[in-house]
Order: C-alpha cells, then sequence, then structure tokens
C-alpha cells in the first residue's frame, strides 16, 4: 500500500458527499452566531420575545420567497425526517379520519427511510395500506400505473407520496405531472425535497403539491431544522403535541436562530441553483468518463433518465462498495456507497435494489455528491485516486466466494 | 506492517488494537457486521452484533486514534456459520460455531479481503501466541491465561494463516490485566462484561432457536438395546452428554440418572444410557488440519493431548493419520464427546492441529 504514502491527497481530504449534508456555508456561520447572541422565546409577549419572533417570521419569509410559497405554508422542524412523518402520518390521519374507506398510501420503493418506514408503520399498525408505484431499471416511475391506480381506487386513496429528486441514484421525478394526475380527484400530494432544493428549480407554488419536506443542513445550514411546506388550504393531524406555536401543526419552542440560518442557507443556494447547476453538469461528465476509462463495466444509475446534476451514482460489478470506500477514504477521497443503516453497514440499498438489480450488483454501489463548494479540483483527486482503489477493490471482491 | 484490526466491541479486541499501534504498525479497525437485522442494546453475554457494539468498537478506534468500517460479512456468516450450525444439528451432531467463525469467516473471508486490500496482518483479541521454532516454523500456543485461553478455537488456523495472524494480548497472564490496561487506556468497554454465548442466538436457548428452523418431531427416546423408556417432542437440539430435560418416566433399574448417549436422525430416535457408557475409547475424523508444520510421519501413533471443548482439560492421547482420516485414542477413555464437535490435539502448549469429530467409538460397548 506504498501508494497511500505516495499520494499528496492524505492530508488534503476531498468531501463528495454533500447528499449526506453539506458544510455549512462561511456566511451562514457567520450568521448563526450572531443570530444565537438573541435571547428570548418566540411566544413570548415581552420585547425580547418579540425580537426573536421577528427573526423567525423574517426566516418564514426568506424561504417563501425562496421557494414560492405562501409565509404562512412554512412549518418549521427539526429536520427532514419529522417533515416526512408530519406529511405523512398527519396527512394520513387526517384524511383517514374524516373518511374511513380512505386507507390507501401510494408510494415508491425508493422512497427514503423517513417516507417508507412512516408508511409501513401506517399499515402494520393503522392498518393501511401501500401501493408501489413501479419503476423502470433507470428509476422512472410509470405514470400510467398511477394514472390508473388513481382511476380505480381514487376514493380510497389517502395521500400520495413521491420524492422530487432521489437521494441516492438522483433520478428526477415529474412532480407537477403527478399532482395534475392527482388534482381531478382532490387527492393531496406530498413530496420529499430534500435532495432537489438548491439543485434543480423548486417552486411549491408552481408544482401543485400540497406539501413538500425540505431541510437546511443539505444545502449549507446546521443541522437540526427544516421545514414542512404545508399548503394553506391543507390540514392534517398533528403528530407531536404541545402548544402548538407552529400553525397549530407542529408544537415545541421554535428555534428562530437555526430557522434564520437555514433562510440564509436556502435563499443563498436557491440563488446559486443554475449556477451550481451547470458547474456540476460539468463535474459529473468528468467524473463519469474518468471511471469509464478505468472501469467500462460500471454502470451509471439512471442514465437515461432526468437525473440530478450533483449526483452520479454507479454500480461496479465484482467488487464490494465498502472496499472501494474504504480505499478511497484511507487516501483522503470521501464518497459514500449510497446507504448506511444506524451501525455503520452498508447493507445491499433498497433504492438499487427496487430497480431490479440484484443483491450482488447493489452491494456495488458509490455514490458522489457535489455541493455548494465542489470544485474541478474534487473530480481531479477522486480521479487520481479512483484508480488504484478499484483495482484494489476488485482483487477484495473476487476474494468472496 | 499494515494491519487490520477486527475489532468486535469488547474489551479484547481493543486492548489488542491499541498494542499494536503501539508496538508502530499502521492500523486500520474493522467491525463485522454479521447480522443484516442487528438488534439495538446488547442483551445478555453475547459480545458482538448489535447496534452498541459496533459504536463500542468504533469510540474505541477513535480513543485509540485510528480509522474505522464496518463491514459487512452478514452473508457469508448465514452461509458458513448459521446455516452450517442449523445443518449440523439436523444431522444430529453438536458443531461449533465459533470455530467455523474462525475458520471460514474472520481468517478466511476477512483475511482474504484484508490481505487483497493491500493489508500484511490480521489483528484480533484472542488469547493465543504465535511463535517461532527453532528452524523459524510458526506456532500456535496456549495463552499464559489459561481460564482465557482460546487456542482451542483458533485450532483451525493453517500455516499459511498463521503467517498473517496476529495476537498482541496473546501473551497476557490473565483477563485483569487487559481490563486494567483498557482502563488505563481509557477505553470505554473496560468494564464490559465478557461474552460466552453463542452470538447469533439471542436467549441463549439453542433448542428454542432451532425449534422453528428444523422440523422437530416427537420420537421415542430408547436404551442401547432399542427398548423404549419415553417420548421426545424431537431428537435433533439434544446433544450427546445431555443429562436434563429427558422427560424419562420410570428411572432406571440401576436408579443411576441416564445421559443422551446418541441422536440418530433418520430414525428420529434418541438414545440414552448410563453415564460410564458416555466414555469414549477413539475419536476419527476427515476434516483435519495442521496448526502449522505437519508432523513429519503422521501415519505413525504420535504422543500428544487432546482437547475436545473449548475451556475443557486435555487428555493424553495417542493420534495418528489413517486412510484419509486423524485418528484420536485417549490413554484413558474420555467422556461426553459427540460427532461435530471438535477436537484439537496438542504437543505440550503447542497447537498441533484438529479434527472435527465424525465417529467416536464408547469405551464400554467395546468391551461388551
Amino acid at each position: 500500500m506504498a501508494w497511500v504514502e505516495e499520494t499528496r491527497l492524505k492530508d488534503m481530504p476531498v468531501y463528495l458527499d454533500h447528499a449526506a449534508t453539506s458544510p455549512i456555508r462561511p456566511s451562514v456561520l457567520a450568521h448563526y452566531s450572531k443570530a444565537l447572541e438573541q435571547v428570548g422565546n418566540p411566544a413570548s409577549v415581552h420585547s425580547f420575545g418579540q425580537s426573536s419572533r421577528q427573526m423567525l417570521e423574517e426566516a418564514r419569509e426568506t424561504i417563501a420567497a425562496s421557494i414560492g410559497c405562501d409565509r404562512n405554508e412554512v412549518i418549521f422542524t427539526s429536520g427532514g425526517t419529522e417533515s416526512d412523518n408530519l406529511a405523512v402520518k398527519g396527512l394520513y390521519w387526517q384524511r383517514h379520519g374524516q373518511d374511513r374507506n380512505r386507507t390507501l398510501i401510494v408510494t415508491s420503493s425508493a422512497e427514503h427511510a423517513a417516507v417508507l418506514d412512516a408508511v409501513n408503520w401506517l399499515v402494520t399498525e393503522q392498518g393501511a395500506e401501500a401501493h408501489f408505484v413501479s419503476m423502470n431499471d433507470d428509476g422512472v416511475l410509470d405514470l400510467a400505473e398511477l394514472a390508473e391506480v388513481l382511476e380505480k381506487r381514487s376514493d380510497q386513496i389517502a395521500l400520495i407520496t413521491l420524492m422530487w429528486a432521489n437521494n441516492e441514484i438522483g433520478v428526477v421525478h415529474p412532480i407537477q405531472k403527478i399532482t395534475e394526475l392527482a388534482r381531478a380527484y382532490e387527492i393531496p400530494v406530498h413530496s420529499d425535497a430534500i435532495a432537489a432544493l438548491g439543485h434543480i428549480p423548486v417552486n411549491f407554488a408552481a408544482s401543485g403539491l400540497s406539501a413538500m419536506t425540505i431541510t437546511g443542513h443539505k444545502v449549507g445550514s446546521p443541522v437540526g431544522v427544516g421545514a414542512l411546506i404545508l399548503a394553506r388550504s391543507e390540514k392534517l393531524t398533528p403528530v407531536f403535541h404541545g402548544g402548538g406555536q407552529e400553525r397549530n401543526l407542529r408544537s415545541g419552542t421554535p428555534d428562530a436562530a437555526a430557522a434564520s440560518a437555514m433562510a440564509l442557507a436556502v435563499k443563498e443556494a436557491v440563488g446559486e441553483q443554475a449556477e451550481l447547476e451547470a458547474l456540476h453538469a460539468i463535474l459529473s461528465v468528468k467524473l463519469v468518463s474518468g471511471v469509464r476509462e478505468v472501469a467500462p463495466e460500471v454502470k451509471f444509475s439512471s442514465e437515461h433518465a432526468p437525473r440530478l446534476a450533483n449526483n452520479v451514482h454507479f454500480r461496479f460489478p465484482g467488487c464490494l462498495g465498502d472496499s472501494l470506500l474504504y480505499l478511497m477514504d484511507v487516501n483522503g477521497v470521501s464518497i459514500s456507497t449510497g446507504s448506511a443503516c444506524s451501525a455503520g453497514v452498508s447493507s445491499p440499498s433498497h433504492v438499487v435494489l427496487s430497480l431490479g438489480a440484484n443483491s450482488d450488483e447493489a452491494m456495488g454501489t458509490m455514490r458522489i455528491t457535489f455541493g455548494h463548494n465542489s470544485t474541478e479540483a474534487d473530480v481531479d483527486a477522486f480521479l487520481e485516486v479512483f484508480p488504484k482503489a478499484y483495482e484494489g477493490a476488485k482483487k477484495a471482491g473476487l476474494t468472496r466466494r | 506492517m499494515k494491519i487490520l484490526a477486527a475489532m468486535s466491541g469488547g474489551v479484547d479486541s481493543a486492548v489488542a488494537a491499541a498494542r499494536a499501534v503501539e508496538a508502530g504498525h499502521e492500523v486500520v479497525g474493522v467491525h463485522l457486521a454479521l447480522s443484516r437485522m442487528p438488534g439495538t442494546l446488547r442483551t445478555g453475554s453475547r459480545g458482538c452484533c448489535t447496534v452498541e457494539d459496533s459504536m463500542d468498537a468504533q469510540r474505541a478506534a477513535n480513543k485509540i486514534g485510528i480509522p474505522f468500517y464496518v463491514w459487512d460479512f452478514s452473508e457469508r456468516f448465514k452461509q458458513d456459520v448459521v446455516d452450517d450450525f442449523i445443518a449440523e444439528y439436523s444431522a444430529g451432531r453438536t458443531p461449533n460455531p465459533c470455530m467455523r467463525c474462525n475458520e471460514r469467516i474472520k481468517f478466511a473471508a476477512l483475511l482474504e479481503k484484508a490481505l487483497a486490500l493491500g493489508f500484511d496482518a490480521l489483528c484480533t483479541g484472542h488469547y493465543a501466541s504465535v511463535e517461532k521454532d527453532a528452524e523459524g516454523n510458526l506456532e500456535l500456543h496456549r495463552s499464559l491465561a489459561m481460564t482465557k485461553d482460546q487456542s482451542y478455537v483458533l485450532g483451525v488456523l493453517t500455516e499459511e494463516q498463521l503467517k498473517h495472524s496476529y495476537f498482541p494480548i496473546g501473551k497476557a497472564a490473565n483477563k485483569d490485566d487487559i481490563r486494567k490496561e483498557a482502563k488505563d487506556r481509557e477505553l470505554s468497554v473496560a468494564n464490559k462484561p465478557d461474552s460466552y454465548d453463542i452470538c447469533f442466538i439471542p436467549e441463549g436457548d439453542t433448542r428454542d432457536w432451532l425449534s422453528d428452523k428444523i422440523e422437530l418431531k416427537p420420537g421415542s427416546i430408547v436404551d442401547s438395546n432399542g427398548v423404549e423408556l419415553g417420548k421426545h417432542d424431537g431428537a435433533l437440539g439434544y446433544t450427546v452428554g445431555q443429562r436434563k430435560g429427558l422427560k424419562i418416566g420410570a428411572p432406571a433399574k440401576d436408579r443411576q440418572p441416564r445421559y443422551v448417549l446418541e441422536i440418530r436422525p433418520k430414525e428420529n430416535v434418541v438414545v440414552v444410557g448410563p453415564e460410564q457408557a458416555l466414555t469414549i475409547s477413539e475419536i476419527s475424523g476427515e476434516k483435519f488440519s495442521w496448526c502449522g508444520k505437519a508432523p513429519e510421519n503422521s501415519s505413525d501413533w504420535l504422543e500428544a493431548e487432546v482437547q475436545v471443548r473449548a475451556h475443557g482439560e486435555s487428555h493424553p492421547c495417542k493420534l495418528r493419520v489413517t486412510n484419509g482420516q486423524m485418528v484420536i485414542r485417549p490413554n484413558m477413555p474420555i467422556r461426553g464427546i459427540s460427532p461435530g464437535q471438535t477436537a484439537v490435539v496438542y504437543l505440550g502448549s503447542r497447537v498441533l492441529g484438529q479434527t472435527t469429530i465424525d465417529k467416536t467409538v464408547s469405551a464400554v460397548l467395546e468391551q461388551v
């Protein structure tokens, strides 16, 4: 492993896992530490409380302006998982409570665990039923099938929840077409837009969605703050019970400073979205062609589908993702296998399996995701380390019986 | 050297990894995920396989200051250890899954992967030491910490595997010293309880765990003449030498307790008899290996010692290889041996080799 010592990258780690979390923006860090000095509970009547309230409401307005929604549609939460739970469970309980026949949740098997696990919980514990819309090998949803389910079972559907862009393989779903199909039946559609925000145009009003999940830390805010965007017309049953601070739908003292930091991050991310998308497209092309030169047998996931420019997802036959990750990481390039469970082990990804890949193929995955501070030098570093890492991982992969 | 330290989340492997770093090696820690559905917190006396154990290993690695990764061997573990365990019980044998794990996972799949990824050796927290003889041949020896000695479960290692094995705590005099060292190193696992049970059997109840994996049919419990003494609710899952839980109605004529002598899976019969019938005068097996250099002429009888369970005593014996089988004759008959178990043979403190036991010869029935 002499090449570990030889490489110049060892002491200059390269971060290419922005879909897991993105570095806090320097502007946001400065803004956030200042905001933390503000004392006062936004619900308090005195002047301290009013100052915090002002910070919180300005954050709400900034986010609303950035993503095309009404200020009252922004419900601050602790992050993406909470927002997804609030949307999925809250809409299900609301709609099922109004009409006991509405037990069906239409979703896909490639959703983020925060949606999928909430749906599974409603199925196993609450008598719900799930319909998983089929996908092709590129992860593209079968909208004809969705239309058919809507036509046949519209009076049983509680909600539709389909992500805007897939966090693992980067495929982008036609959210507007989905909401157009659902509109005729007045079925609410929720979308987890976390992977999309900052990377493709996201406009809540134009999308036709009833509810949309976003989070701050994937666009450069601190971790621990997110929002559910819920249409003014939409009602849902809360998950948390308490003081009813956020539109009576989410209780708990709002974190005004974090909300303010998130607002700045979202504003900056949306502001530079087109420019970053163009840059990331160039970086992706360079990275994919560089990898293909070394590993012509590689599969580039969702290659023929509309996809995020900041995401590159590979499947390498005959080698394990964890070997690749290890060899890249010890040489200073941090990437992801695309899925991680709580024990830190890379198990076969449910997303890749749902594309019809076998479990061996699902073990040989690698996800590279760019963010606000990614540069061409990162790709060069990746391509410098990759050939030997791939060679090593392939050798280790062959040791499996 | 470049060392891969296997870290279970226990105190021994953590101290071993720390010592490897101190010895000047470049060390990377790895925790093996052996279950696809790991539990959250450790229960009972199991020592690995939960998320808590994985996190303990990671905390130790952070403290020691080495990179740490979790590698998934759950599929291999299921095929090579868990399924083998079930198949062995289905065949009426009593397997040792820890030996299988060492033989097929830790010192096979993991070691191969480590070597392929550029490591020179695998470091574990086993209590046993690798030494060189006068000619430079590698030998595996018992630990000085006799109560913790784990040379038995490493008896399956071959010369090639010994070459790449590194046991930094193998010369420790006792476990208390290791715990103290862990405490001095401020490792949070210093006081973590020892593990005893089979890691993949949650409540430590093998029979209960097996019950939904192999078909258990009621059948007869008979004596060695074939006379029915009672009923069992499934022959598989009994262990040779077992006394408790036989549920035989009438007492034996001699009033002595009866023990399981044999399990016949095809006939679904459990054979029981008096304690003395458990004594074995010969054991043999075709799946044998030498730990390090093989004896020069293994077809001649060789004086050695044999141990048949992990923390059992060792018994003076003679052994040789004949017709592709390792045959072991204890000088004095020994009791409670079941096919499927492993016999590890020693020359003094050195592990000479091992065989999985296929056949046993009863000392009593032989005399009849």
